[in-house]
């Protein structure tokens, strides 16, 4: 690609009018889809997501089942639209990857003893991509859960941040990400104990430290985004 | 009544804690998204599959027969088992099919429920459901369609002229005259629809009364 701007960084602003520590604008909706138990669209900034949960159901094919909890499933998939350049669909080793830390982002925070010798299957499809996707999939997820009825110790957040033009910055952009010099998304509880941390690029300890700091500040507005949108699926709720 | 989300911080009384929460350092948390009975302190949840509980009367349906046992499904992510030994009589493996041939409804009783959720099931009459009509609505909503010491179920029986067996996994059996029925399960929908309104009972006691008006005017 070459449409590498000279600055991502200027008088403290950055491209998409941004500052450096704010979010890209995001919209969430509840129980989307009717087929599944629990469901949720996700939008932030360009990235456009629904993810679908399914059970505790019956797990097939029957020996991936286990005698004394739910096993989780996740499947993240970008629809082949997604992105510039025709995406050939199906998986590959990206999507494969993202699954499995998409899964492990959320097992930990799920009560799997509820439900033994069952499945929940969680499926993300990723509509328009802005980089940032896994994150957007985590939090869309999450909520999806919440609404399937499902027994979580809490709800788990994501963001990324990043360092751009030699500053820590949260939620990247696609083209941040190009031309950055570091990626790094990250999903926590809301009492900020980490389930997801990757990175791609450099950080020096001091900046590390300071992109994590970043990053709970993050994700505690997404939470408060991923709490509104629940409630207000059960909005005039005044009595049992 | 307040939601609430896993997660919510609900009491730090821990003997407290009812059902939907857990117990994490000392504190009681919401487990599941729900809404808070602040009284009994537990969460009641909006949407999940139903989990079979012992005692429990539930509609069932015949899936498959083994050798020793009918498998039912009963709307739940766990198959249920009815032993052949649940008959008074003794019958054979090979005549199961003439009292519960798979297809069939039929009420049930949850006899047991193993930590590893195997679900067995007892019978006080072999005779499966052969009239009437059968709705599945959302288990989360059982309690609303019984209502306070069964206020709304037997506004129901009594309005809607129906026999109605509520079972506690979502199933609803109502026998009656077909435009009753057709009333009655209208009615259904809608209690599952505004199950977390205020003032159910007298919305329903409304629309029954609407709707049979405009019958008699037809």
């Amino acid at each position: 690609m070459s449409d590498k701007p000279n600055k991502l960084i200027e008088n403290g602003k950055r491209l998409d009018g941004r500052n450096l520590d704010e979010l890209r604008p995001i919209k969430m909706e509840v129980g989307v889809l009717k087929r599944a138990d629990g469901s949720c669209y996700m939008e932030l900034g360009g990235n456009k997501a629904i993810a679908a949960v399914y059970g505790p159901r019956e797990v097939h094919p029957r020996h991936l089942q286990e005698a004394t909890q739910v096993i989780i499933r996740y499947r993240y998939d970008m629809a082949s639209f997604s992105v510039k350049e025709r995406k050939r669909p199906g998986p590959d080793r990206r999507s494969i990857e993202i699954s499995k830390v998409s899964r492990e982002a959320l097992a930990p925070v799920i009560l799997k003893e509820y439900f033994p010798r069952s499945v929940i299957d969680i499926f993300v499809e990723i509509l328009q991509a802005d980089a940032g996707t896994r994150t957007v999939g985590i939090n869309a997820s999450s909520v999806a859960l919440a609404d399937a009825g499902i027994p979580m110790r809490g709800i788990v957040s994501s963001c990324a941040v990043g360092k751009v033009d030699g500053e820590i910055v949260l939620d990247l952009t696609g083209q941040e990400d190009n031309y950055g010099d570091a990626d790094m998304p990250i999903a926590m509880t809301q009492d900020g104990k980490i389930t997801l941390l990757q990175m791609d690029g450099n950080l020096t300890k001091e900046e590390f430290a300071r992109a994590i700091e970043l990053a709970k500040k993050g994700c505690k507005q997404i939470y408060e985004v991923q709490r509104s949108a629940l409630i207000s699926k059960y909005e005039g709720v005044s009595n049992v | 009544m307040k939601l609430v989300i896993p997660g919510d911080l609900l009491s730090d009384d821990i003997k407290r804690a009812g059902e939907g929460t857990y117990v994490a350092s000392g504190e009681v948390y919401a487990s599941v998204y729900g809404i808070l009975d602040k009284k009994e302190l537990r969460v009641i949840p909006l949407s999940g599959k139903y989990m079979p509980h012992t005692g429990d009367n539930v509609i069932g349906k015949v899936i498959d027969i083994s050798f020793s046992n009918w498998i039912i499904d009963i709307n739940s992510p766990y198959e249920a088992l009815l032993h052949i030994s649940e008959h008074p009589d003794r019958i054979y493996p090979f005549d199961m099919s003439q009292y519960l041939d798979i297809g069939d409804l039929f009420i049930a009783k949850v006899k047991d429920v193993d930590a590893t959720m195997r679900v067995e099931l007892t019978v006080e009459a072999f005779n499966p459901l052969r009239s009437g009509r059968i709705i599945q609505i959302s288990h989360t909503r059982i309690p609303r369609v019984i209502g306070r010491g069964g206020s709304m179920i037997n506004l129901l029986k009594k309005e809607l002229d129906c026999n109605i067996f509520v079972g506690q996994n979502g199933r609803i059996w109502v026998n009656g005259k077909e435009d009753d029925t057709d009333l009655a399960i209208q009615t259904l929908l809608k209690i599952e629809q505004d199950s977390h309104t205020l003032g159910l009972t007298d919305l329903v006691r409304d629309m029954i009364k609407t709707a049979k008006r405009e019958r008699k005017g037809k």
